[in-house]
């Protein structure tokens, strides 16, 4: 039992950097030390850093390139922010309709996934990638021409056009390119920690099993996979499918952290950005995707002082952090500073 | 019976085949009948009858681009045969697929060794373990008895398949960076792992040394002795296939050219010609 989880002591360590990192903040937040700007972004990082874990378990675990992440992530924005506007009378404490909306988010996203998953799931490699492009391109259009009216007799729908003949009472939810406006901003920073944390128990719990394994061995050699009797299909959809799960919740708890929100937030920009910090933080790498996505949500709010160079500079600091980490002289440098992981392993 | 009624179904064996006198169940493991595939205008394997009896070592040579190979990847279904069935313990396998023929019972290994060399030994003999293993998703990430249990005991089990072939002490190290030989290894403990009554050896002595290769035969042997299966095996080394295999069958240009014992095989005149060529023959 001791000998049973070889990357235990990494997963502790990821874990108590998050940890660490909200004991040390929301102190901070409650004493009101923290810049008004950095309090701003405390949930948008949570949401991101949730994201880059989703997407590394479809690209780092599982091993395919989804270029569509950001189209799960508007799922869950949508149906996250139009389940907490349904419940606002109904469940009065802000923190549980903050769970239910993350979970109906969840739900959904997961069922796009699902739906998506059955015809990309077939494909490998670069068609993937560009399908699941087309797919996240395809939801982003549908939520800009869709409208959600909410009246006592329950939800209207129409698309194209306002077509839902609300009453009068009624309150229109998602009015086409205008999105949602007049969203409870019921989205915390505890919330957030919270999702972070739920992302990374079921990663690490998932890559330390049975459906884990199956889905690293299709990875890793498909043919060898198919002759042990793995069924492919069946475990990249399980991955894919908890991967969109994740995206959704996080769309979830962006969205209900803004009072408007518009599908075109959520396009081919925000897909990549996430691929950005999968790749920096190093793919199957759940630390480095927390820190990559923490640390490059801060950094284009911490250069707004070089003001029209700032995205210049970004892209700069980005490329040379991207070489360095890659060069293979700092690589031996960093592995005679730090003992080999193999043999720490073992010594565990 | 149901097993006496599959029997039954069966058609008469040919002559030629070689149940060992041990097996008490005379039914082969594997049957062939005409089994035939072709790419496009060319006829890979053709008329192939080939039987297996249930411990039997049988072995598959012939000169390269004989279809060797081929003949594997159609009994393991990664491609579906033109003509022809393959009954495997009596079971029709038209129409499954690799994955379901794996769980009926055949486990293969590859020429070009496949691992999955980015995880640790123990990993790859614990994916062999996949399907013995019954824990759902739920108690995976819920990390429910269900799934302590399994574990523990699939662990157990591949450290004992990981002894079997003198591995346990490379078990957390990464597939990838085992020495050659052992890497071959590996490749048929994770075979073994899933539980297989017939195992397809695809070249297992490829680039090993002749003491290796000793070691092979008596890892071959041995396995069939604890677990009583079937072994069918691709290989260029004639000492090993001389050595080990009860029955020979002999493949040239897709067709089955000789079957028999070792003896029958080493003396028939359609071999040494296939082998060394028409004046290699009337020099022998």
């Amino acid at each position: 039992m001791m000998n049973r989880n070889k990357n235990f002591g990494r997963n502790l360590l990821t874990f108590a950097v998050v940890i660490a990192a909200y004991a040390i903040l929301q102190p901070m937040v409650l004493a009101g030390s923290v810049s008004a700007t950095l309090k701003g972004m405390l949930v948008p990082i949570c949401a991101y850093v949730a994201m880059a874990l989703s997407l590394n378990l479809t690209v780092g675990v599982l091993g395919e390139l989804s270029l569509g992440h950001a189209g799960f992530m508007s799922v869950g924005a949508f149906a996250g922010a139009t389940t907490a506007i349904a419940l606002q009378q109904a469940v009065a404490s802000a923190p549980l309709r903050l769970a239910i909306a993350l979970a109906v988010a969840a739900v959904f996203a997961a069922l796009v996934g699902f739906l998506i998953g059955i015809p990309v799931l077939r494909l490998n490699g670069d068609y993937l990638a560009i399908v699941t492009l087309a797919f996240g391109e395809i939801i982003k259009s549908i939520f800009n021409n869709l409208y959600l009216g909410l009246d006592d007799r329950g939800f209207h729908v129409s698309l194209l056009e306002d077509r839902t003949g609300l009453a009068e009472e009624g309150r229109m939810i998602i009015a086409g390119p205008m999105g949602i406006g007049n969203i409870p901003k019921i989205a915390s920073f505890t919330g957030g920690f919270i999702l972070i944390l739920l992302c990374l128990a079921v990663i690490f719990n998932l890559v330390n099993s049975r459906q884990g394994r199956a889905v690293m061995a299709i990875r890793d050699n498909r043919i060898a996979a198919e002759s042990v009797g793995i069924p492919v299909t069946k475990y990249k959809m399980m991955a894919f499918v908890i991967s969109a799960a994740m995206a959704g919740a996080a769309g979830a708890l962006f969205s209900l952290n803004y009072s408007t929100v518009v599908a075109n937030k959520f396009d081919f920009n925000t897909s990549i950005l996430i691929l950005v910090f999968v790749v920096f933080g190093g793919l199957g790498n759940m630390l480095g995707s927390v820190i990559a996505a923490a640390a490059l949500t801060i950094l284009p709010e911490a250069l707004r002082s070089f003001s029209n160079y700032r995205m210049l500079i970004y892209a700069i600091v980005l490329i040379l952090v991207m070489l360095a980490t890659n060069n293979p002289t700092l690589k031996m440098l960093i592995g005679r500073t730090i003992p080999k992981r193999k043999g720490a392993a073992e010594s565990a | 019976m149901p097993k006496e009624f599959k029997r039954g179904k069966l058609a008469p064996l040919p002559s030629n085949v070689l149940i060992p006198e041990r097996d008490l169940d005379k039914s082969p493991i594997l049957e062939c009948r005409r089994l035939g595939i072709d790419f496009g205008g060319l006829r890979a394997v053709d008329d192939l009858d080939l039987t297996i009896g249930r411990t039997e070592i049988a072995g598959l040579i012939g000169p390269n681009g004989a279809g060797k190979t081929t003949v594997f990847n159609l009994l393991t279904k990664v491609y579906n045969p033109t003509r022809g069935s393959i009954l495997l313990d009596g079971t029709d396998t038209a129409g499954k697929t690799t994955v379901q023929v794996n769980r009926m019972g055949i486990a293969r290994t590859f020429q070009n060794i496949r691992l999955f060399h980015n995880q640790s030994v123990l990993d790859n003999v614990l994916i062999g373990l996949h399907n013995s293993m019954t824990c759902s998703l739920a108690s995976s990430i819920l990390r429910l008895p269900s799934y302590w249990k399994n574990e523990k005991i699939a662990r157990e089990r591949a450290m004992e398949y990981l002894s079997l072939f003198g591995l346990e002490s490379h078990a957390n190290e990464l597939a990838g960076s085992l020495p050659y030989g052992a890497q071959r290894r590996l490749e048929i403990a994770r075979a073994l792992a899933t539980n297989p009554s017939l195992l397809l050896l695809d070249e297992p002595a490829a680039g090993m040394n002749p003491s290796e290769t000793a070691e092979l035969m008596e890892n071959i042997v041995r396995i069939r002795d604890t677990f009583q299966i079937a072994v069918l095996l691709i290989e260029h080394d004639m000492n090993l296939v001389m050595g080990i295999c009860e029955g020979i069958c002999v493949l040239n240009f897709g067709k089955v050219i000789a079957k028999g014992s070792p003896e029958q095989i080493r003396e028939n005149p359609a071999v040494i010609e296939a082998y060394l060529g028409r004046k290699g023959v009337a020099e022998a």
